[in-house]
């Protein structure tokens, strides 16, 4: 799936036009804790949030996420769109909740790139 | 043809909308000037046509601005010539065929002006003038398209050049030991700017070359680093990256408060962060984790009232970062 399709399944409406809409989703995650994201994501995931402040975009930078989805409508403010449009990550809102996005992308075919808590083995690879 | 139509059906991939875009933007930077053709050949009114049919053919134009006095006083074109041809009347002067009504440029227009004179007329070239008024040039679609890809290729090449030595910096110079050093002033409770320099750190560290992989890595662990330093420093502090060929060490240091428990610190869950930063999505208690599970070691240090000192080192596979990506 890319960001195009992403976009049409979840009635998204992209911010930016920096983002790269043919950009792969590989898969998905979501959370609201920044550290919970940079801790059990994997590369070129969606990124499903209910946060909308500058650094969720930093983070999504840092874990190489492919895009950006705000949970129930929320509508980001403009430094957030603005550090999007820098970074050319797609930030997109839709007005669907938390679980019935990860509900649909999951039943899409998009797998979890959350790893689970196992403490073994280093996140970051 | 409608325009429009052009695209009909087709979906333009990134690649061309990107430079889409770019030739936009250089249709606005461009001046006229820039991709005109200097010093045309001229003719005067009384010039022969014969005398211009000749011209068109050793200097291979279609097109000559037709000068009086040093003025412009109208333009000959091909379309004048197979005119003339059709008559049989190549020895009449010039005046006769030329065009009067001529549309002019000048050189400091953008040549998104000349770009939009060529749309609405018909006209296929345009005399260009001076601020005196004087012709300075002539410019044809061709004259822009040329210059457009001319400058695209600039582009292409600068950000190749950049990329080259970034990359080859480490086998460029030689010494007994190379490294590069980047440093970041991070300021206390500055959330919109914080993890920039994060961002900064690993853009440098993919344009050096390195894998994607230590890239996130770095990233990650100085985006945590950093974040600390915006959340829980008194007066912010220092990011320091040391890059070397061999390895990646990075030093994060602040003036205070310090950690009073260090070892309750590197706990995963604890946290000391104001509810107003966890709203934020920080302070989960999982940074200083993060962090050494991102890097190969760690040393914290902090003593309570005079500050903290983060040292984290990444080493780097043979072949790696340092830039030896051949």
């Amino acid at each position: 799936m890319n960001v195009q399709e992403l976009i049409d399944l979840i009635n998204g409406h992209l911010y930016n036009e920096s983002a790269d809409l043919s950009r792969e989703i590989l898969g998905g995650c979501g959370a609201d804790l920044m550290s919970d994201v940079l801790a059990s994501i994997q590369p070129e995931a969606v990124l499903l949030t209910g946060l909308c402040n500058p650094q969720v975009v930093r983070t999504s930078v840092m874990a190489d996420v492919a895009a950006i989805i705000l949970v129930r409508g929320k509508s980001p403010p403009p430094e957030t769109i603005a550090l999007a449009e820098k970074e050319r990550i797609a930030l997109v809102s839709s007005p669907f909740g938390m679980f019935e996005l990860c509900g649909r992308l999951y039943a899409s075919g998009l797998k979890s790139l959350e790893r689970p808590v196992d403490g073994s083995d280093c996140v970051c690879e | 043809m409608a325009p429009d139509s052009l695209f009909h059906g087709k979906i333009v991939t990134d690649a061309e909308a990107e430079n889409i875009t770019r030739v936009e933007e250089l249709a606005y930077e461009l001046k006229v000037g820039e991709v005109m053709t200097s010093d045309p050949a001229t003719v005067t009114p009384n010039t022969p046509m014969s005398e211009v049919l000749e011209l068109f053919r050793q200097r291979r134009i279609s097109g000559a601005p037709v000068l009086e006095n040093n003025q412009l006083a109208g333009l000959v074109s091909i379309e004048d010539l197979l005119r003339c041809l059709q008559k049989s009347d190549l020895d009449t002067d010039t005046r006769h065929y030329m065009s009067t009504n001529v549309l002019t440029i000048k050189d400091t227009d953008p040549v998104i002006e000349a770009l939009k004179l060529f749309v609405n007329s018909h006209y296929g070239r345009l005399p260009v003038l001076n601020n005196t008024g004087n012709l300075t040039g002539i410019l044809t679609k061709g004259d822009i398209t040329s210059g457009i890809l001319k400058a695209m290729q600039h582009d292409y090449q600068e950000e190749e050049v950049r990329r080259y030595r970034a990359s080859h910096l480490f086998e460029d110079i030689e010494s007994d030991r190379s490294s590069l050093i980047l440093r970041y002033n991070i300021k206390q409770g500055d959330f919109t700017h914080g993890g920039a320099a994060s961002s900064a750190i690993k853009r440098a560290l993919l344009r050096l070359g390195a894998e994607p992989q230590i890239a996130r890595r770095v990233g990650i662990a100085v985006y945590e680093a950093e974040m600390n330093l915006v959340i829980h420093t008194t007066h912010g502090g220092i990011i320091r990256v040391e890059i070397e060929p061999k390895q990646i060490s990075i030093n994060i240091s602040d003036d205070g408060p310090g950690i009073q428990d260090v070892n309750l610190a590197m706990r995963p869950g604890y946290s000391t962060a104001p509810e107003t930063v966890r709203e934020l999505g920080f302070g989960a208690g999982m940074g200083l984790v993060n962090i050494q599970r991102c890097v190969d070691s760690m040393r914290l240090e902090s003593v309570y009232g005079r500050g903290t000192n983060l040292r984290l080192k990444i080493l780097l596979p043979k072949k790696e970062a340092g830039g030896d990506e051949t």
